[in-house]
């Protein structure tokens, strides 16, 4: 009981201490979970990590469901996955309350006016760096132009381009080996 | 029945949302086409908060979705429904851990995972330019280009990609600046 808590509270803090996604929260793991628990080595940590980015879902609770699996078994796993979603809950929860009974006051509507030209420019970056990872020959440079035009102009579910372009990867290596 | 639909939209969400973070976007939008929950204009607003905002992004955007659509229980029945995909696949492939990471099959998904990812952030990105920068459906053609917002994006871009290289800046000083600006200004 004990060490399911220590899961929780200590995933509850990785949480609240990540600002953004995938490797902001790298710096959080390694002190509270390496450094602080001792809960898993470096290199355990890189792993999990590795796999939780190519593996469906948020790569947080991915990591987290590792830790907590590797500490308490499958409960361990599961309670370390809530902690770790405990303080976006109640944060987003609080503002989206908040913003909703303000979002008729002018000042409020031009502020997100601004944030929205922002929060273009941040998908941008993160875009860019995503591209520079991923795009790393012709043949990806090809599945990124089909999935974007795809996207922007069919009306498909994501899950329909996720599932093509693995099918579309294992192809082109296969493809690849074999010239 | 709303929140039955919730929990399965965002489980298949946290099933097929491959990368983190704005990996979960493309699937927030399809949501608004079929369910019309929430608008567009919100969702952008949204990802403002969630990066303004501690907590990983996909799960924040989960949580603002879910209470926007069903108050307080829709938050928390959403970011059920994101984990539990993830709780699942993480518990079964930490058995086999080693095969998992030495496959040449996984490897080779990722391959054309990777770059279709990377697009289907593109396209979410795109529909923010839509409602924020560029508005295609406007009366006159003057009125297309929103150039104070396009001009404060280029500010924003040149602060990211010149200021970050040096000094490490929050997003939400970004987002600070911005508000600022438009309540300003008057966007």
């Amino acid at each position: 009981m004990k060490k399911l808590w220590q899961l929780f509270y200590t995933f509850a803090i990785v949480g609240v201490t990540t600002f953004g996604g995938g490797y902001a929260m790298l710096p959080a793991l390694q002190r509270e979970v390496v450094e602080k628990r001792g809960w898993a080595s470096e290199e355990e940590l890189m792993d999990w990590y590795a796999i939780g980015q190519c593996t469906p879902g948020v790569i947080a609770v991915n990591t987290a469901t590792f830790a907590g699996q590797k500490q308490a078994g499958t409960l361990g796993g599961i309670i370390a996955t809530l902690g770790v979603v405990f303080p976006s809950l109640v944060i987003i929860t609080v503002i989206a309350a908040f913003i909703q009974g303000f979002a008729d006051i002018p000042a409020v509507q031009h502020a997100f006016a601004g944030i929205r030209a922002c929060v273009c420019v941040l998908i941008l970056n993160a875009v860019v760096k995503l591209w520079k990872k991923s795009v790393i020959d012709w043949k990806t440079g090809v599945v990124f132009a089909v999935v974007f035009l795809g996207s922007v102009f069919l009306r498909l579910s994501p899950v329909i381009y996720v599932i093509i372009a693995a099918l579309a990867g294992i192809l082109l290596k296969r493809l690849e080996v074999k010239a | 029945m709303i929140l039955l639909r919730l929990f399965w939209e965002f489980f298949k969400t946290g099933m097929f949302s491959v990368g983190g973070g704005l990996a979960t976007l493309p699937f927030i939008y399809d949501i608004s086409d079929k369910t019309g929950w929430f608008t567009h204009q919100q969702i952008a607003d949204m990802i403002a908060v969630a990066e303004s905002t501690p907590g990983p992004i996909g799960i924040d955007m989960a949580t603002y979705v879910g209470f926007t659509t069903a108050g307080v229980v829709g938050s928390l029945v959403a970011t059920l429904g994101i984990i539990t995909p993830d709780i699942i696949v993480i518990l079964i492939i930490a058995s086999f851990l080693k095969k998992f990471r030495e496959s040449k099959l996984v490897d080779s998904a990722f391959y054309g995972l990777r770059p279709a990812s990377a697009a289907l952030i593109a396209a979410a990105g795109w529909s923010v330019v839509k409602i924020s920068l560029i508005h295609l459906d406007a009366a006159t053609i003057a009125s297309v280009f929103q150039w104070k917002a396009i001009a404060l994006a280029v500010v924003i871009w040149l602060l990211t990609n010149v200021v970050q290289q040096t000094k490490k800046w929050h997003p939400l000083a970004f987002i600070a600046i911005s508000a600022v600006v438009g309540i300003v200004l008057q966007f």
